[in-house]
């Protein structure tokens, strides 16, 4: 058994609208505009946050990026420990063939479901560049990955789990760390 | 995960179970249909042996397809190639096969019961690609997964399986799982092709096609298997046609809504008239394409499942 504590908030509303109001203006900037990007959210919680980002970078120039969803349970290198009760779509009704595409994705820590993530992406197409977007960085990479645009880096150990919510999918938009402690089977 | 180690039958399977299989069938959908690489890597280094002892097409393609979609490494044997022929005994054969460490069995047999009995000899999955007049279970998710596309549910449904019921692993496997997903199984055969148990999983059964066609959202029409046949069950190919075949006639008087289905491969002019099988109703060819995402649904929660 594993019992969760709430140590503490490290992002709110605020916090987050500030973080991905910068990643717009970040992409934009290393790309030179929005023309020929493409957003595509890891599901489940990569997805809204992309959508935030596609909102933000339409406000500035004028543009909308497409956007998809890419489901990686197929990919997974875990997937005998990690069976997924649920596939979620892919959904990218665009060619991905020479675009700039930005990966986004909640938390990235491994680094293990980016890799998966990369793998299915070159399944669909040949894009001109990958780049990566996260709202945590939360560090233990176990391979050679990194962000190109991260919302907060967040020193933390294994025995804590980074927990990002996102509305419409949660409740509120929050940043919080928890602390994982094992229990021992059987006692209260 | 299944609820099941194994995939022998589908009366062992809980509605939950089948729920699965198809919802993993229907993400596998845009992957096998849609895109220009057509697989993925969910079973990369897994071992998949096809052991087929009785002959088979198009169950044996279907299988062999979802495993190369799936990246699993596979070889297909037969009855006529294997040293079954020479007098080893299937126990030896499983065994052996299974000693150069293998993942999974998909197994056809011409003896009902074959494939739990290779459960017994191996730590291997089985899956039970057909065993007899006993089960078919993997066309039996083909089936509800077809069904369930074009209705979008399957509870409630009247489903009418016609033909020769006494001989058909199809049915075998078909009308349970069908009532488990809360589908309403009307069973119409010949009295020397019904069931036998008038009790049978709480079916419905009648000799009278034309009395219940105008009723049914499905029309499953069964093979005519000849090779199964013992003695003279049906007086002759006519009159069966006349009787139980879906003429265009009989295809006429469904419902606006309603589908066909056969397992295949068809018997033109005998259970299902030519152009019966070719009309807009006819889910024949969706059932085809359905077997290989299944198939794949099937494996990859089996082998997912496994610890």
């Amino acid at each position: 058994m594993e019992q969760a504590t709430l140590k503490a908030q490290i992002m709110d509303e605020q916090a987050m609208d500030r973080a991905i109001t910068r990643i717009a203006h970040e992409i934009i900037e290393h790309n030179e505009g929005a023309e020929g990007i493409a957003l595509v959210g890891i599901q489940r919680r990569g997805v809204p946050i992309a959508e935030r980002l596609a909102d933000k970078i339409e406000d500035i120039e004028g543009v909308r990026p497409h956007i998809g969803k890419l489901d990686i349970s197929f990919y997974r290198d875990d997937f005998k420990r990690h069976i997924s009760p649920v596939i979620h779509a892919t959904e990218i009704l665009f060619s991905i063939d020479g675009v700039d595409v930005v990966l986004v994705d909640d938390v990235l820590y491994t680094g293990r479901t980016v890799r998966s993530g990369l793998d299915a992406l070159m399944d669909l197409g040949r894009p001109k560049t990958v780049q990566l977007a996260v709202m945590v960085d939360r560090g233990h990479r176990e391979l050679p990955i990194r962000a190109d645009y991260v919302g907060k880096n967040v020193p933390s150990s294994h025995e804590e789990d980074v927990r990002v919510s996102i509305t419409p999918l949660d409740e509120v938009d929050s940043v919080e760390i928890w602390g994982i402690e094992k229990t021992v089977g059987g006692e209260q | 995960m299944l609820s099941v180690k194994h995939l022998i039958d589908t009366t062992s399977l809980t509605a939950d179970d089948i729920t699965q299989i198809l919802d993993t069938a229907k993400s596998f959908d845009p992957i096998v249909n849609a895109r220009t690489i057509k697989k993925v890597p969910a079973l990369r280094g897994r071992t998949i042996v096809n052991l087929f002892l009785e002959p088979s097409t198009r169950t044996l393609k279907s299988f062999e397809l979802a495993e190369k979609r799936l990246s699993a490494d596979s070889i297909s044997m037969g009855g006529s190639t294997s040293s079954v022929v020479k007098g080893e005994s299937l126990a030896d054969t499983i065994q052996t096969i299974d000693a150069m460490n293998v993942d999974m069995f998909v197994v056809r047999a011409r003896l009902a019961g074959t494939p739990q009995k290779i459960t017994e000899n191996t730590d291997a999955i089985v899956i039970n690609g057909g065993d007899g007049k006993h089960q078919h279970p993997t066309q039996a998710m083909l089936d509800l997964y077809t069904i369930r596309e074009h209705f979008g549910h399957l509870d409630g449904l009247k489903v009418a399986i016609v033909g020769d019921l006494a001989h058909s692993r199809v049915c075998g496997s078909l009308a349970p799982a069908l009532k488990t997903m809360g589908a309403d199984v009307t069973l119409v055969a010949p009295p020397t092709f019904q069931v036998g148990d008038p009790s049978w999983f709480g079916c419905n059964q009648t000799n009278h096609l034309d009395d219940v066609i105008e009723d049914m959202d499905v029309v499953y029409m069964l093979r005519v298997q000849l090779e199964r046949m013992e003695g003279a069950a049906i007086p002759s190919r006519r009159e069966y046609n006349r009787l139980y075949g879906l003429s265009l006639e009989r295809e006429a008087r469904m419902k606006p809504n309603a589908i066909i289905c056969h397992p295949g491969p068809m018997n033109r002019g005998m259970e299902i008239d030519a152009e019966v099988a070719d009309c807009a109703r006819s889910r024949i060819l969706n059932q085809v394409n359905a077997g290989v995402l299944t198939r794949m649904a099937e494996m990859y929660l089996l082998l997912g499942g496994e610890e």
